[in-house]
């Protein structure tokens, strides 16, 4: 073979690099590395003028290996390798050297420290590009089914869009119904339309859509595959209801003699039946059997819903079902929960009476609601005089999470608009600052003060029952610095709504691990690209959606849920997908078939070959981790892109003397 | 690697694609200055980390060695961080009987979230190997290649 041919591009980056790497010095130390036939320093490497010059010299110079080192692989690997291959050069004999993300804007003070970093991770790709094969990514089918997560209003938007543009959809919800938290609002910021009237079209033409098997009180359990061919396995947990048989008539639930505090759609206000249909618009229509509360689970007695089902469809024995999907793409819209307001004991949520969460206040002002829509106290009958409404509440605190909830300050007005609306009372809001970001919000917000809602901005230290006047007696008193005013504040008031904040489900870490995506540090799913790119993940085929992915409002949840059906729809018209062709394979020859990577492989993807006595990788199963290669006793495992001789080659590339004028190559 | 008077260890790094690498990626982009001793090596998951790319970098005059791999339970690829503890473990026994302290190869974890630790890790790990000096193995061990044998063997 001849001599490779390296050309090496040092980019500034604008000042991003420049600033702090000497990035011509690096370019001219590069010249004289091994096999460096030119080195150059570029104002951007990712412009148009900087990727047609690699084309160039890839052309002028004869290059064989190519060397970019400005930023992350993560974020232009592909620009530059699409630039190679545009050139004639397979991509794969590209490398890249991260001297931006590691080293200028990390060593922003010591210019001379980033430079020989950048000179030393320069020699690595260098001496590492030279090792580097031709690879051609592999091409697998997409499979044109998909599978959503979550049956919110993100879900149900995502699973439209690709149902109506035809292909099919597996919407899985844990509930018996699918509608989300937006099921249990009465109204909806900015324009306080009703939220049935504008969720349950939504939810029953997710119901009945041919293109769409509703899953619902079922659970993922497994993902194995990739993208284009995932293998999921749901248990459809038993309802003891047969689908077939039921009506939805209501007759089962009115006759249950059980009643059962609704700690899920009722947020705890009301009760529910041991047998239960979630909320009266809940799709699909049928009951579900609270297995734990019912008395013929727990006695062996009762059947009483049995007894009075018209088409015999309750049926105790119902087992569990486990269903094996195969889907292309998958969609996570997992959604969130509510912050525990009894983590700020001094709020007294739980331990005094009138202390609501806006959960609660959601349910109390629903028509569909426990009071029928009736703003009254604990005790179910007397009208609020004066309201104080706490923004922020296990947001935007240290002690809680720091994030921001985005939907608080909407939702405290429009709590504040429907108390003033259906009692008159005078109300309170405490508030931190004021976000009403988007559009139509700032109206609003003005709205609400012109319709007399008092605003005291400060943070509340204290919720009591502790009267030190005789017009605070039998009052709850919210005790604030108002940082207006400059001083404290105690505003005795009969009803207090907490705006609590939103949060990562709890089981938010599990379900991450499971689809093989990331959570970032305040638990929310970590999206591919802050900015470009905010629906998909790090997993090919993974995309997100909704509270999910950090704390929204409806629109945005609908619009990520639009985004992301648009980017399943993408792949699913490719019909094909490119996936990295780093595999590892075995050199039959040399295997002496010990089996010792048999059981290293997470993907079950070595078998072993009985009659030729050696193991063997399906590449089709293969990800690509380098575990076995690692674990090869007599080194026959080639992890393909991250080889043993490209790895040894970087580390001594690495290891060179930055400090000498020019490169020492050390005779190997 | 000393320079007047002053040491500035050289510490070869092995981060994972998923987490760490990501963790110092997000360093970078959040301007978390960390000192300039750390010169990084991409690898898909930590369960590819080879010892003998340890006992290379050290032999070629790295000060130290820092592998970093996502949280255990965390790994993109299921497990392989397990590998690499089970690994880890059997290096640090040869290392220390080569007379290396543990300080100089170190194994920590970071997800892709945790710029922070990232760089404070790697500040940690400055100061501990500041503490012991420089290793210089090339100069303390005959310098010949090792795998030039084993690569003859193969051919």
């Amino acid at each position: 073979m001849s001599e490779p041919r390296v050309g090496v591009y040092v980019c500034h980056c604008g000042h991003n690099i420049a600033g702090t790497v000497d990035v011509q010095h690096v370019a001219e130390w590069a010249m004289g590395l091994p096999n460096v036939v030119i080195a150059r320093d570029n104002r951007f490497m990712c412009a148009s003028t900087g990727q047609e010059q690699i084309e160039e010299d890839i052309k002028q110079f004869e290059l064989t290996h190519v060397v970019v080192a400005s930023c992350s692989p993560h974020m232009h690997e592909k620009t530059f390798r699409n630039a190679c291959a545009r050139a004639g050069l397979n991509p794969y004999l590209f490398e890249m050297a991260n001297i931006r993300e590691h080293a200028s804007w990390v060593h922003p003070n010591d210019r001379e420290g980033a430079t020989n970093k950048a000179k030393a991770l320069v020699s690595a790709a260098v001496h590492r590009v030279v090792h580097q094969q031709p690879l051609e990514p592999m091409k697998v089918d997409i499979r044109p089914e998909t599978l959503v997560v979550g049956g919110g209003i993100a879900g149900i938007q995502a699973a439209l869009e690709i149902a109506d543009a035809g292909y099919h959809v597996y919407l899985v919800e844990r509930e018996p119904s699918i509608g989300g938290h937006m099921a249990m609002f009465d109204k909806t910021f900015p324009t306080l339309d009703c939220a049935a009237c504008i969720l349950t079209p939504k939810m029953f033409d997710a119901g009945g859509h041919p293109n769409i098997t509703l899953l619902t009180y079922s659970e993922v359990e497994k993902v194995d595959g990739y993208v284009g061919n995932f293998q999921v396995r749901v248990r459809k947990k038993a309802r003891m209801v047969d689908e077939s048989l039921c009506t939805g008539c209501g007759t089962c639930w009115e006759k249950c003699p059980i009643k059962v505090v609704d700690t899920v759609w009722e947020a705890g206000l009301g009760y529910r039946k041991a047998i239960y249909r979630p909320f009266p618009q809940a799709v699909p229509k049928y009951p579900v059997i609270d297995i734990e509360n019912c008395t013929y689970f727990k006695t062996g007695k009762c059947r009483m819903c049995e007894k009075v089902c018209p088409t015999n469809a309750i049926n105790y024995e119902m087992q569990d079902e486990i269903i094996d999907l195969e889907v292309g793409n998958i969609i996570l819209a997992t959604g969130y929960k509510l912050f525990d307001a009894r983590r700020i004991p001094q709020y007294g949520y739980g331990r005094l009476e009138n202390v609501f969460t806006s959960l609660e206040f959601e349910r109390l002002t629903n028509a569909s609601g426990p009071t029928e829509g009736k703003i009254v106290l604990r005790d179910g009958e007397t009208m609020p005089q004066t309201v104080a409404i706490v923004h922020c509440v296990g947001s935007r605190d240290r002690n809680y999470n720091t994030h921001c909830s985005a939907i608080c300050c909407m939702s405290s007005l429009k709590f504040a608009h429907l108390v003033m609306e259906k009692t008159g009372a005078k109300v309170y809001n405490f508030y931190i600052d004021m976000r009403p970001i988007h559009k139509g919000y700032e109206e609003f917000y003005h709205r609400i003060m012109e319709e007399g809602a008092t605003f005291i901005r400060g943070k509340v230290s204290e919720i009591t029952d502790v009267a030190r006047s005789p017009e605070e007696e039998g009052k709850l008193i919210v005790v604030c610095e108002d940082t207006l005013l400059g001083r404290q504040r105690r505003v005795p008031v009969d009803m207090v709504i907490l705006a609590a904040g939103l949060e990562p489900q709890a089981d938010a870490q599990e379900i991450a691990h499971m689809f093989g995506v990331g959570c970032g540090d305040t638990g929310f799913f970590i999206e591919r690209h802050p900015k470009l790119d905010p629906v998909a993940t790090m997993t090919e085929g993974v995309f997100i959606a909704g509270a999910c992915q950090g704390a929204k409002d409806i629109p945005d949840s609908v619009a990520q849920g639009a985004a992301a059906a648009a980017r399943v729809l993408g792949t699913i018209n490719q019909r094909q997908v490119t996936l990295e062709p780093i595999r590892a394979s075995i050199d039959e020859e040399r295997c002496s078939g010990c089996r010792i990577c048999n059981n290293m492989c997470p993907y079950n993807a070595i078998d072993f070959i009985e009659e030729k006595g050696v193991s063997r990788v399906n590449p089709a199963l293969c990800k690509g981790c380098g575990t076995c290669v690692a674990a090869c006793p007599s080194q026959v495992i080639t992890g393909a892109h991250f080889t043993f001789e490209q790895i040894m080659a970087e580390i001594d590339g690495i290891m060179i003397d930055v400090l000498s004028d020019r490169p020492v190559v050390e005779a190997v | 690697m000393s320079d007047n008077g002053t040491f500035t260890p050289v510490i070869v790094g092995f981060l994972c694609n998923w987490c760490s690498y990501r963790a110092a990626d997000l360093a970078g982009t959040s301007r978390m200055g960390y000192p300039a001793t750390l010169r990084d090596i991409r690898i898909m998951c930590t369960g590819r980390m080879d010892p003998t790319f340890v006992l290379r970098a050290l032999q070629k005059g790295a000060d130290g060695v820092l592998i970093m791999g996502c949280h255990p339970g965390q790994c993109h690829y299921q497990e392989g961080n397990y590998k690499a503890i089970r690994r880890f473990a059997l290096l640090r026994r040869t290392l220390r009987q080569l007379g290396i302290e543990d300080e100089r190869v170190q194994l920590h974890w970071a997800s892709a979230a945790e710029g922070v630790r990232f760089a404070e890790t790697v500040a940690r790990m400055t100061e501990q190997i500041k503490q012991l000096g420089p290793l210089d193995w090339p100069r303390n061990w005959p310098n010949e290649d090792p795998y030039a044998v084993e690569e003859a063997v193969h051919e």
